[in-house]
């Protein structure tokens, strides 16, 4: 059974990062790279609850929520592969102190925590905010990955990509996932037991389960070698926590009596304990969280009113639906060929935390690409076609995703008299939407110079911001894109022909 | 006692000691950077031949052949054994009918004729503007010098090294490492328009082999063009002028803007290329600053009709 699941969990994690390596444009060929965030059932449910649809790959939950309510939490151990590294990595370090194990695998009143998570995360998804990927370990797991370990392959030398990415608060998100690793040692399986929630999302699920793990009391003799090897702290030797049991099924191969075994109820199996919640507990946090979240809501926010600084990348739904779909897995950041695709800070409010907006300062939205959207396991970039996004027939419109703005006081031919337009030479349209005048100034010595200054025709920008990005004004660039024009949006428009702003 | 004092001793002076070594009057210490000069890839002239060989026709592979061919064929040019880099533009994520980059098929006949005169590898690489791996595979650029016996390189973030241009504007600059390694370089570009240079054709295209914020260039644009020039001479150039980009460039993406020009300019004068090929865009030599700069540096003539030109037609 542990050597069966071990097969399991190497093949489930290897196919995780395969999907992982497979994100590229090259090797990217309709594989379903999106698969274990589309299969995560809390993704599913608090999208769900944010946007009243199950979108198209997130039925796969069901293939794991359902069967989770016969067979308990075996997503723990066998697929997940936070669960997976977390065990591996409490393997490594078990052999540190082998007469604390009966201590550490003890069930704790602090393995609560995770239910309050879920119950957090669920009512704010209730009230709009879809909040789940800061935890979710599908979600988590991903993000971590790209924004920290791939990227630190090419730091240390190996030349994963031509161009290394880089991630703003990249070192945060590296922190994080080195701390909860660390916190294996500390205590074995330390996420999986007090924080996750998804975990507790099947925990709760598992309360019904006919199959788990079952004692035979007479057999068993009381002796706890079970518990020196339990991966959940579910209290095998005791009244099984059903909840908390991840399915490792270490304890059975432990048992000397074989007393324990896996299976439906029989005669003289021991009873089973339900969920441990302290309810005035549940109750004071669904009330602050009911309380803090219309306070949030009303501070000003990228979904209260547009922000320069949040362009989404092309297909991306409007965004108050965009918040109420994107999962913050970096999955779109993994597969962006240029780099421009970054976690937000605090760009867009606090809301938007992670989710993706284009800084191109760093790259730009590449004239025929549409990765980000065929790998959103959301929906919150839709897919679209090449077609769709240049706006060729029978589209009417490109895809825009904001404005080019010419800062006068830093363009060279504008503000120095000094030729440039490399603006104008990188423009993917055509007709390009950078222009010039021709014009023939006096220099500072009286010599005439002959100029081209540009500007730009916002009906043609796409705000794809290759302009800015190859500006030779390095550090802050003499033209600039802001996400007003922006298709998605309706309101946030300055051009009366683009429609009138209905907002 | 001793002990401490020969310990305190022998730390007094191993700290003074290390402090004489790294002492030093700058702030920042620095390995000196040394540039590497570029090798002049030329191979010796030949009154037999023509300096231009202008083929026009529609099939690509066999206008090459017979552009080389009256050049004096590839062997004038490729030794057995040579390490040969072709340099098509490979610029930017479009497909081939768009015309911002080498017509593939034009790579593809030269990766072949290099191969058959001896070359003992055939390097195709381009520092793109746009994401590298899309501009290689969309270009059609990639496959077709793949299958025909070529090695594609995508130049990263370590392959530059320091060079001396020597140039007016341009003194040292990073440059693609496999020119440095090669025996033998082609030049491949195409014929497009640019809006401040007025067009792109094969002084331009050397922009594809330096690294650094070459965008910084265009302020003295034409200057840096011809110091490109003179630092970089090439065993043979053969210009497409299959499909030419009259407008929007140099990224076109309207099939409008393309013209089906199906010439080819190949020969060992840059200057001469380039001005005869500045009838497809209707310019004069004298509107092109950068090839009187080229002219008065001794890269070659702008006058392309004091020259012995060949043209042919073939099916
Ligand atoms: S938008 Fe990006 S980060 Fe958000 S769910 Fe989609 S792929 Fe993940
Ligand atoms: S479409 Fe633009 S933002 Fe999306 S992955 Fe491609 S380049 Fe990046
Ligand atoms: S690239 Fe920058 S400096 Fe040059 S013209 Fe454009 S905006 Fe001005």
């Amino acid at each position: 059974m542990r050597a069966l699941r071990r097969l399991y969990a190497a093949f489930f994690l290897g196919l995780f990062l395969l999907f992982l390596w497979l994100s590229d444009f090259k090797r990217l060929q309709g594989y379903a790279v999106d698969l274990f965030l589309q299969a995560d059932p809390l993704t599913a449910l608090a999208g769900w609850l944010t946007s009243g649809t199950l979108y198209q790959g997130m039925a796969w939950a069901l293939v794991i929520l359902l069967p989770t309510f016969f067979f308990g939490r075996f997503f723990c151990s066998w697929i997940c592969p936070l669960g997976i590294l977390n065990q591996f990595t409490g393997w490594l370090w078990s052999g540190l102190r082998p007469s604390e194990h009966y201590t550490l695998n003890a069930y704790r009143p602090s393995f609560r925590l995770k239910y309050y998570l879920l119950a957090i995360l669920l009512i704010l998804a209730a009230g709009g905010a879809l909040q789940t990927g800061l935890l979710d370990p599908i979600a988590l797991v991903t993000r971590s990955f790209i924004a920290g370990l791939f990227p630190a392959a090419n730091a240390v030398g190996l030349p994963v990509y031509l161009q290394a990415p880089l991630f703003q608060g990249g070192v945060v998100l590296a922190l994080l996932f080195i701390a909860l690793i660390v916190a294996n040692r500390i205590l074995p399986r330390f996420w999986c037991r007090v924080i996750c929630p998804l975990g507790a999302l099947l925990g709760v699920a598992a309360l019904v389960s006919p199959f788990r793990i079952r004692r035979n009391v007479a057999a068993c003799t009381g002796c706890k070698k079970c518990l020196e090897f339990c991966q959940g702290g579910c209290d095998p030797h005791d009244r099984l926590r059903v909840s908390e049991c991840h399915l490792c099924f270490n304890c059975l191969e432990q048992c000397p009596e074989g007393a324990l075994r896996y299976g439906m109820v029989a005669e003289g199996d021991s009873v089973h304990r339900s969920l441990d919640l302290d309810k005035r507990r549940l109750l004071e946090t669904v009330v602050a969280v009911a309380v803090f979240h219309p306070m949030a809501n009303a501070a000003l926010s990228s979904h209260a009113a547009a922000m320069p600084g949040v362009i989404r990348p092309p297909g991306s739904l409007p965004e108050a639906d965009f918040l109420a779909r994107c999962i913050k897995c970096a999955q779109c950041m993994r597969v962006c060929p240029t780099n421009v695709l970054q976690p937000a800070l605090l760009e867009g409010g606090l809301n938007g935390l992670w989710t993706p907006v284009l800084i191109n300062h760093r790259g730009y939205c590449e004239h025929h690409c549409v990765l980000c959207g065929q790998v959103c396991p959301t929906g919150a970039i839709r897919a679209i076609s090449v077609a769709e996004k240049l706006g060729s027939p029978p589209h009417a419109k490109p895809v825009k995703l904001g404005t080019a703005f010419f800062d006068q006081g830093r363009c060279l031919p504008w503000a120095m008299h000094t030729p440039c337009i490399v603006c104008e030479e990188v423009c993917p349209t055509s007709p390009k939407a950078i222009w010039y005048k021709k014009v023939e100034l006096p220099g500072r010595n009286g010599q005439p110079v002959a100029l081209k200054q540009p500007y730009v025709d916002p009906g043609l920008c796409i705000g794809c911001g290759i302009c800015e990005n190859k500006c030779p004004v390095t550090d802050m660039a003499a033209i600039r894109v802001t996400s007003v024009g922006e298709t998605r949006s309706s309101a946030n428009q300055m051009l009366l022909k683009n429609g009138v702003p209905s907002r | 006692m001793l002990r401490e004092l020969a310990l305190a001793g022998g730390l007094a002076v191993g700290t003074g000691a290390g402090g004489w070594l790294v002492f030093s009057r700058e702030p920042v210490r620095h390995d000196p950077v040394v540039a590497r000069t570029l090798k002049d890839f030329r191979v010796a002239a030949d009154p037999h031949y023509p300096v231009l060989a202008v083929v026009r026709g529609q099939r690509v592979e066999a206008m090459v052949r017979e552009a080389v061919e009256k050049l004096g064929g590839m062997s004038r040019f490729i030794a057995k054994g040579d390490t040969v880099l072709l340099k098509p533009n490979i610029g930017w994520d479009r497909q081939p009918q768009q015309a911002a980059n080498t017509n593939p098929e034009v790579v593809a006949a030269l990766v072949r004729l290099c191969r058959e005169a001896g070359a003992k590898r055939v390097q195709v690489s381009d520092f793109s503007l746009n994401d590298p791996p899309r501009c290689f595979q969309r270009s059609g650029i990639e496959q077709a010098a793949r299958e025909a016996g070529g090695q594609v390189i995508l130049p990263g973030q370590n392959d530059f090294v320091l060079t001396r241009m020597d140039g007016q504007m341009l003194k040292e600059w990073p440059v693609v490492r496999f020119l440095h390694e090669a025996d033998k370089v082609i030049n491949i570009p195409v014929a497009k328009h640019h809006s401040l240079s007025g067009c792109t054709l094969a002084m331009k295209n050397w922009y594809g082999m330096i690294g650094g914020r070459r965008n910084q260039l265009h302020q003295d644009i034409h200057t840096s063009i011809a110091d490109l020039a003179s630092a970089m001479r090439p065993t043979l150039t053969v210009m497409d002028a299959t499909r030419v980009l009259k407008r929007n460039g140099p990224t076109g993406g309207n099939p409008d803007d393309v013209s089906e020009e199906n010439t080819l300019v190949a020969g060992l004068d840059e200057v001469a290329i380039d001005s005869w090929s500045l009838r497809f865009f209707d310019l004069q030599p004298t509107q092109v600053p950068y090839l009187a700069l080229g002219h008065a540096r001794g890269l070659g003539t702008p006058d392309w009709r004091s020259l012995n030109v060949v043209e042919s037609q073939i099916g």
